[in-house]
């Protein structure tokens, strides 16, 4: 032999040709008649909560989009606080914090620039009033790129469903 | 022209439409079929977004390959290069022309048309698209032809992976032509024909001829496997170590017109298979698809459909099983395996038919199968039970292993006298 090849010390009763190609054979027509795993992704998603396919579910610790939420009267709960663009290390989150005639502090302006976010989760657990989440969410393609600046209007309006953070006491989400 | 002669150019005009017309059809639908059975056995789908269940997949492959842009590499023999393709595709397909599908029609028709003149037809029409009496040997010059495509493509686009698949297609081809050719001389022996059609007839008689001659069918398989290029033979496209060789540097329709040409060599063996050695478009167990008429020409036709179906299906099933053979081993199995069965097999059925017709003097087909049967019975348990301890098979690993044992002995030898 001009290659060496590597010699594996096997019994030749292993080598076999005929046993070893039925046995194949037998177990890829096992598998013709087995459930197919694939999900069908426009109509099923794993979002959903009866897609048929059980493991394939998002965990409900993904972190996707944000979502601001409102409180009764519509209104953002956020209270302009300022911690979530303070935590929040790529710097993606621009507020401008007003006040009304009551003293009510709210956002001027929320803006998540989608681009920048690394969705670390930080602005929800930092956030005092749960106003801030990431949600539960993956198709988010839009036509432009302006459109990934994430608004307050636009955060109100999404209707996904939110993260449950990682909990460091509960590590196991019980 | 004789009206007869007219008649019978017309209806092969119309046997070569329709023959062609399923044969192309059916080459679209089956590279479907190998994307939903490769789907089945890894547990997905396949696809199924085109049409129904996926049905006009080849026909957007087709319509994708058509538009797409044809490249020309710099230095390639552009003539060649163009033909090559042509010249893979044109054997495929010819050799349909030769297999029986169906029972024989009775056809009569005498009627003139304008200045055509009469056609006259009387009597059974073979449905076959050439009733050549040598269509076996026919099929054996021309499956060989195959080669010249892919060689030719590999050599034509100066690219170095395509000249070793054509390189390897053509050696594979040639090793296993030999062990195919020998494996159906005992289908000769036994017939006593060259005509498909008689060796259909021989079948109904008797036996098919998968009993009586069962390592002729397993070697034959082996080397269908091998001419076609398929898995666990597909050396010449080894997309792994030869970016799928031959056709590396093809595009476009030029591309697709090689797997129309793989798909088409399936589906002939796939008939040669079922028609030397099952039966061809034999109904088991009765006579009446010989009785003539529309309907057992149509029943034959689709247990002929369904015996090809199955043994595509077995082909892919087959494919995606197997991993791919290394070079030595293919060719060692080809030559220090298939062949001398192949040739000892000639030898033991010659033997064998000559005392089961001679000496015995069993005239009766059936019994005379049997007889034959019992032996290859005993034949396939001794060949397969020699296979599958590895006596014959062996790594080529194992030959450096014998040099090291030796070599073991030698230092102990020295070490005694030392």
């Amino acid at each position: 032999m001009a290659i060496g090849v590597k010699v594996m010390k096997r019994p030749e009763k292993q080598v076999s040709y005929v046993r070893a190609t039925l046995k194949g054979m037998v177990l890829t027509f096992k598998h013709m008649l087995e459930k197919k795993v694939t999900m069908q992704y426009p109509e099923q998603k794993s979002t959903d909560r009866e897609h048929g396919l059980g493991t394939y579910s998002l965990s409900p610790r993904w972190r996707g989009t944000h979502r601001m939420l409102t409180d009764e009267q519509g209104r953002s709960k956020c209270v302009a606080c300022g911690l979530c663009p303070q935590i929040c290390p790529a710097n993606c989150i621009k507020l401008v914090p007003g006040e009304d005639e009551q003293g009510h502090r709210y956002p001027l302006i929320y803006e998540i620039d989608e681009f920048r976010c690394i969705f670390c989760g930080y602005c929800q657990e930092v956030c005092p009033e749960e106003a801030i989440h990431v949600g539960t969410h993956f198709e988010n393609s839009e036509y432009s790129r302006g459109r990934f600046v994430y608004d307050l209007e636009r955060l109100s309006s999404q209707t996904h469903a939110v993260s449950t953070l990682w909990d460091p006491a509960d590590p196991k989400g019980e | 022209m004789t009206p007869e002669l007219k008649g019978f150019l017309l209806l092969s005009v119309i046997k070569m439409v329709i023959v062609f017309t399923i044969i192309m059809v059916g080459v679209a639908l089956l590279t479907l079929m190998e994307r939903k059975v490769s789907a089945w056995m890894q547990n997905r789908h396949g696809p199924n977004r085109v049409g129904w269940a996926g049905l006009l997949q080849p026909a957007a492959d087709g319509v994708k390959n058509i538009l797409k842009e044809e490249t020309f590499p710099a230095q390639a023999n552009r003539w060649l290069f163009t033909v090559a393709p042509a010249l893979s595709f044109i054997p495929a397909l010819l050799l349909s022309a030769v297999i029986p599908f169906a029972a024989p029609l009775p056809v009569d028709f005498d009627f003139t048309l304008g200045p055509l003149g009469r056609f006259v037809h009387h009597g059974p029409m073979p449905m076959v698209v050439a009733d050549l009496p040598v269509g076996f040997l026919f099929v054996i010059a021309i499956s060989s032809l195959g080669v010249y495509g892919i060689a030719l493509a590999g050599w034509s686009s100066n690219s170095k992976y395509a000249l070793l698949g054509g390189l390897r297609a053509s050696a594979q081809m040639i090793s296993y032509e030999v062990a195919m050719g020998m494996s159906l001389i005992p289908v000769l022996l036994l017939s006593g024909s060259v005509s498909f059609s008689t060796i259909v007839a021989q079948q109904q008689a008797g036996l098919w001829y998968v009993m009586p001659l069962f390592l002729s069918f397993f070697i034959f398989t082996i080397a269908g496997f091998a001419e076609t290029n398929r898995l666990p033979f597909d050396l010449p496209e080894a997309e792994s170590e030869l970016i799928t060789g031959y056709h590396t540097e093809y595009s476009a329709m030029k591309f697709s017109f090689f797997f129309i040409a793989e798909y088409a060599n399936v589906v002939t063996v796939c008939a040669m298979i079922a028609t030397l050695f099952f039966g061809g478009w034999d109904i088991p167990f009765t006579d009446w698809d010989r009785s003539g008429g529309v309907l057992p020409t149509l029943a034959t036709w689709l247990v002929f459909f369904l015996k090809v179906l199955f043994w595509v299906f077995v082909v892919m099933w087959i494919r995606w099983t197997l991993p791919r053979f290394r070079y030595d081993q293919l060719m060692a199995l080809g030559w220090k395996v298939l062949m001398p069965i192949a040739l000892a097999y000639i030898m033991v059925m010659c033997v064998a038919i000559y005392v089961v017709e001679r000496v015995l003097g069993i005239t009766s087909p059936v019994l005379a199968s049997l007889a034959l049967f019992a032996l290859n019975v005993g034949l396939g348990i001794l060949v397969f039970g020699l296979l599958d301890s590895g006596v014959f098979i062996r790594g080529s690993g194992y030959r450096q292993q014998e040099r090291l044992k030796e070599r073991g002995a030698r230092t102990a030898r020295a070490a005694v006298a030392g």
